[in-house]
């Protein structure tokens, strides 16, 4: 950091002016004349959180993403599919037993055993031939949102939140303060606070089992040097198996998130996958917390642009994509290769 | 060899004598949204058909019915790709339907191309639809979006005294249309509208929009409709805001009154206004309901019939009625049977329907209000009735001309308001 600092003086000192920045539009109460420019604050804060919520959402989904891209080299371009599938066994469990809670652990299972299954009868049989894997998975994604379509039809569904996530809740960041000296704070919708949460601890969790694991240091051998972690002898296919149910478990369990705080429904799961490609081409291929920061950009985009300027709001997810392409091609955090 | 097959199955085609073709069954094509925010409404709609053909035993002027179901995503594209299926591979004689607003606007165009067959519209309510450049062949038996918000801007202002309101409606036609059916009534009577939010078809993440809600507002008028409106009300009781609701025609439909969860409580007490009143008394309308409910099991059917229902319903009326008026003879380019069509009074649920000269429903539009009844489901009570209602809203055509088509921007709430 301080190198980085005595490197480019005038950049750090930038970046620090817009991260004060940031910090004091959001603590701060604003005066009348930023109101006049950007609108009440409560609006801003609610598009920040909502990105930034928005952003754990595909966190969820595009980590198991980046994993297994990182290291089997395999762009799972069905993804999307687990995403989908995972929303409706979550709805139909949480329905039937009315348990929110116990949909994740069921769905969990459920999504990793077809990624066992994926992975041991479909993609150990093509090895290394990555235009191979690509186009099957292409051809699997679209044979399962078929297969989800006649099971469930096009309606689309909500997974009820529970009563306990229900509601909103105050926020201890002042939106505006009464005549009478009364601050006023954020509300915000409950449950987005928890999964918020949640994915942070899930990101955490996974950061710890790479680095500190035995496991770990296996994923990691793994996506270095593949061929050389095989020829050392190490069960570099229960490696991949696990790895692969892990990141389908994971796109399940953000279908359950996805189908709480949106809905489930045909085309989810194209626009997820979608989603997941971007984020983990902005953030680099293979990373976790590439995948964490290009989650959060993404999400936080999206959100404000959809505040700030509607009519183009589609359109800045992907200049940001082309401007990382453009000045850093393997994505923000992403290993040179 | 396919091009030579093909010639051969024309030739026989041609071949046939009009007297066999009389006998044969006549087929109908069922165009209908069976993914997307409507779907529930669109397998509703289908129920209508089913119904009012059970009703006849299947038969009409003497021929017996065939119903082939196309179904479409509520896109345009879509839309016209499975009406050509239907014309094209399937072969069917006329087509009932679309569903969705922009679906109709679509096939107005489509059916320009082919005018020897015959569209009735299933439940699409876009102005454009039967307003600018209408297709002769195309008929809908139902009033329009724009009709279906006759009343409900008097009512809000006069009785409930909500004057100054924010919207929420689909950006889509059929959202322009319902909003511009609302607004005109509501800014003539004196009401203000301070902000305009429009959100696509089928989003499903309204965060954004309901922080930017405004709170000085005296109601929030929300135009959306199926899964869309569902979504939205959930998202909205999860961030906890409380304020009056003025509802578009499909806001507070069955579709979305029966959904699961406590969101949808938020909308007791909501005017809203449309072509149905769920405890309509007239005796038209519970016999088409007691009908609707002993032809579906309780749990494959909505409470009572939805507007999708309705719609769907009364084109097939239309289309029986017609069908027995020509004897079931559809030959030299279906004349007769269009002409029948355009030309006819229809009993239907709602009362007595005819047509305007650009084959326009003129009928029936309620204003209801939801309501809960003791086990705490909701309908729309009905407060006020209005009959004859035109597609001008009761303005000359050159009146309603000047107001100009509906869009994000029209009406212009101030100049309506001064023009009192």
């Amino acid at each position: 950091m301080a190198a980085l600092a005595r490197a480019n003086p005038i950049v750090v000192l930038l970046a620090g002016l817009l991260v004060a920045a940031l910090l004091w539009l959001i603590i701060a109460p604003w005066p009348p004349g930023v109101t006049g420019v950007m609108g009440p604050k409560r609006v801003f804060l609610a598009a920040i959180l909502s990105g930034i919520t928005l952003g754990a959402l595909y966190f969820l989904v595009a980590s198991g993403f980046t994993l297994i891209f990182g290291l089997m080299r395999n762009v799972n371009l069905a993804h999307g599919s687990l995403y989908l599938l995972g929303g409706y066994i979550g709805f139909e469990v949480a329905d039937r037993t009315g348990s929110w809670l116990l949909a994740f652990p069921v769905v969990f299972i459920i999504v990793a055993a077809l990624g066992v299954v994926l992975q041991y009868v479909v993609f150990r049989r093509m090895e290394g031939e990555e235009l191979r894997q690509t186009l099957v998975t292409i051809g699997l994604s679209i044979v399962i949102a078929d297969l989800l379509l006649w099971i469930w039809g096009g309606k689309s569904y909500q997974i009820l939140t529970p009563d306990f996530l229900s509601g909103p809740m105050d926020l201890p960041l002042i939106t505006a303060v009464r005549s009478d000296g009364a601050a006023v704070y954020l509300r915000y919708p409950r449950v987005r606070i928890w999964i918020l949460i949640a994915a942070v601890v899930v990101g955490v969790a996974m950061w710890l089992v790479i680095n500190r694991t035995r496991i770990g240091m296996l994923i990691r051998a793994g996506v270095d040097d593949r061929e050389m972690l095989a020829a050392s002898g190490l069960p570099i296919q229960l490696v991949f198996v696990l790895v692969f149910a892990f990141g389908a478990g994971l796109a399940g369990v953000g279908g359950i998130v996805g189908g709480t705080f949106q809905s489930i429904s045909p085309g989810e799961d194209t626009r997820f996958l979608l989603a997941s490609l971007v984020v983990v081409i902005v953030g680099g291929m293979g990373s976790i917390p590439g995948a964490a920061l290009g989650a959060l950009i993404i999400g936080l985009a999206e959100q404000i642009g959809l505040v700030y300027a509607p009519t183009y709001s589609v359109v800045f997810t992907f200049l940001i994509m082309a401007a990382v392409l453009a000045f850093r091609p393997q994505g923000l955090l992403g290993a040179r290769r | 060899m396919r091009r030579s097959f093909l010639a051969a199955a024309a030739a026989i085609a041609l071949a046939m004598p009009g007297a066999a073709l009389a006998q044969e069954t006549i087929k109908i094509g069922i165009l209908v949204a069976l993914e997307g925010a409507f779907s529930e409404g669109g397998r509703d709609g289908v129920r209508g058909v089913e119904l009012a053909l059970r009703q006849v035993n299947n038969t009409a002027g003497g021929r017996r019915i065939e119903t082939i179901v196309a179904p479409t995503d509520t896109r345009p594209d879509t839309a016209v790709r499975q009406a050509r299926k239907l014309i094209e591979q399937d072969g069917v004689d006329f087509v009932i339907g679309p569903l969705s607003g922009s679906e109709g606007i679509a096939i107005r165009d489509y059916a320009k191309t082919v005018p020897d067959k015959t569209f009735i519209n299933g439940s699409s309510g876009a102005l454009e639809t039967t307003w600018v450049d209408p297709a002769p062949n195309f008929f809908r038996f139902h009033t329009d979006g724009a009709q279906w918000g006759v009343g409900l801007g008097q009512y809000v202002v006069e009785q409930k005294r909500w004057r100054r309101i924010a919207t929420v409606s689909a950006d889509y036609s059929f959202g322009y249309t319902n909003f511009l059916g609302f607004a005109v009534d509501f800014c003539r009577a004196g009401g203000d509208i301070v902000r305009r939010f429009w959100v696509p078809l089928g989003a499903s993440d309204y965060a954004g929009v309901i922080a930017q809600l405004p709170d000085d507002v005296d109601a929030i008028y929300l135009g959306l409709g199926g899964t869309d409106a569902i979504n939205f009300l959930n998202q909205y009781a999860q961030a906890g805001a409380q304020m009056n609701f003025i509802g578009g025609t499909i806001m507070a439909d069955q579709t979305v009154l029966t959904s699961r969860g406590r969101a949808k409580d938020l909308l007791i007490g909501t005017p809203t206004s449309g072509m149905i009143s769920d405890e309509n008394p007239d005796a038209a309308w519970t016999a088409y309901v007691a009908a609707y409910r002993g032809a579906f099991p309780e749990g494959q059917r909505f409470p009572s019939p939805t507007i999708f229902a309705t719609g769907y319903h009364i084109a097939t009326l239309a289309a029986i009625k017609a069908l027995n008026d020509v004897s079931g003879d559809l030959s030299g380019g279906q004349r007769r049977f269009q002409q029948a069509l355009a030309t006819m009074e229809l009993d239907t649920p709602l009362g007595k329907i005819k047509l305007d000269q650009n084959r326009q429903a003129i009928g029936p539009v309620f204003v209801n209000e939801v309501t809960a009844r003791a086990d705490g489901s909701l309908f729309n009570r009905m407060v006020k009735r209005a009959d004859n209602v035109t597609q001008t809203l009761g303005l000359t055509p050159e009146q309603f001309r000047a107001l100009g088509l509906p869009s994000r921007d029209n009406p212009d709430c101030a100049r309506l308001r001064a023009g009192r």
